[in-house]
């Protein structure tokens, strides 16, 4: 396997993670992870270097976002009961982190996951998004209220029993 | 020094969270929240914030690798172009183990290819479990089937023989398409499996070749001269390829 092929292959179970965060669907998420690969390796000429990592959460985060485009014109399937495997003791949590993160409009979910989960610097993600930096820092800021609202919102008796 | 008086912003706090910020400001950072409790309160909700995301999701890195995703089966290429395009999407949907899209135009523009697909989904799974009435006209019919969907769909509709793929036809029905009247054949085999192939006018010229799942039924899909044609059947999908390029052959051997 070549070395382009090996950097793609490792980076398979991070953007398993992030497309799970984004798309918070196992099944989609994987169709997300599934064309972004395809997509890579048909390029994989057209790749002189560069950072490869940034690039594939590059192609991911735009399948997605046309995915949702597409998904517009049709009515949204929501889960009725959170079935996730991979739940456990904190489960509740969990439900409420994914609960707030389906709050966020796109743009300002997909910076969140990237800073917070994936690790990525605001220059890496401005790349990714194609915008300037300071655009960045506000959807950063605007996800965050945001989701703090909705945790803090969704669990007001839990807080007044401390 | 009169710096560690510049108040600190709210994108430095953030910065501080992401380590981000410049390590000559930390010490500031740090004081500045010794002294404003409710903006150490908001990052100390940023850190759990974290927290409760890598719990949440940090487990999926550990998970083994699905096949679908296995690099050596989205690389595999088509062994040879025989017909044109469509058939070579079909080998190499058979090579390849199930890549979603295995050929696609060069624009990444959403396409209509996802609606279309559940359409004829729907209708297979609405169909296929009918016993007295799974067609308005039955195989026996084939020529008359055939004359009045080409005058309904208004475009030429086969009803082929797919016997070398071991079935017969049961009939066909006129359902509404996206654009306009959707022509739907069933075949069955001797086993009872039965197969039904969706088709009506689609915008898409090039031949895309899709694959998708739902439940326990697959369907494919693939356009050919401005016409979008799905082929559904059970979740075997090797079956299912076997199913559509023997329904491709014989509509290419006729002259669709």
């Amino acid at each position: 396997m070549s070395a382009f092929r090996q950097s793609v292959e490792a980076m398979i179970p991070a953007l398993r993670r992030y497309a799970r965060a984004l798309a918070r669907d196992a099944d989609i998420a994987d169709d997300l992870v599934q064309d972004t690969l395809v997509r890579a390796l048909r390029s994989e000429r057209l790749f002189l270097g560069g950072d490869l990592r940034s690039w594939l959460y590059t192609i991911l985060t735009n399948l997605n976002k046309n995915r949702r485009r597409s998904l517009a014109r049709r009515p949204q399937f929501m889960p009725l009961l959170d079935n996730n495997p991979d739940a456990s003791g904190t489960e509740a949590e969990g439900r409420d982190i994914e609960r707030a993160l389906s709050t966020l409009v796109e743009e300002q979910r997909a910076v969140l996951l990237l800073v917070v989960l994936e690790g990525m610097s605001y220059r890496e993600v401005a790349d990714i998004q194609g915008v300037p930096i300071g655009t960045v820092m506000s959807r950063l800021a605007r996800a965050r209220a945001h989701v703090k609202a909705s945790i803090e919102g969704e669990r007001p008796s839990l807080r007044r029993v401390k | 020094m009169t710096e560690r008086k510049i108040p600190v912003t709210e994108d430095e706090l953030h910065a501080y969270v992401d380590g981000e910020l410049p390590a000559e400001r930390r010490s500031d950072v740090e004081a500045w929240l010794a002294a404003h409790p409710a903006d150490a309160e908001r990052v100390q909700s940023w850190r759990a914030m974290a927290e409760a995301l890598h719990l949440r999701y940090d487990s999926v890195v550990n998970e083994p690798v699905p096949r679908q995703l296995e690099l050596e089966r989205l690389v595999r290429q088509p062994r040879r172009w025989i017909y044109g395009s469509v058939a070579a999407a079909l080998v190499a949907f058979v090579a390849g183990g199930g890549v979603g899209w295995v050929v696609r135009g060069a624009t990444s523009k959403p396409s209509p290819v996802q609606d279309f697909m559940l359409d004829a989904l729907d209708a297979h799974r609405l169909y296929v479990v009918e016993v007295r009435h799974p067609v308005e006209v039955p195989g026996s019919e084939r020529a008359h089937l055939q004359a009045w969907l080409t005058k309904r769909c208004g475009r030429e509709v086969r009803a082929p023989e797919l016997a070398s793929a071991g079935l017969k036809l049961v009939g066909g029905r006129l359902l509404p398409g996206p654009s306009g009247p959707a022509s739907f054949l069933m075949y069955e085999s001797a086993a009872g499996e039965r197969f039904t192939v969706y088709a009506a006018k689609a915008s898409t010229e090039t031949a895309h070749m899709r694959y998708t799942t739902m439940d326990d039924d697959g369907a494919m899909f693939w356009a050919d001269r401005g016409v979008g044609y799905v082929v559904s059947g059970g979740n075997d999908r090797e079956r299912l390829a076997q199913v559509a390029r023997a329904f491709y052959d014989q509509v290419e051997k006729s002259g669709g």
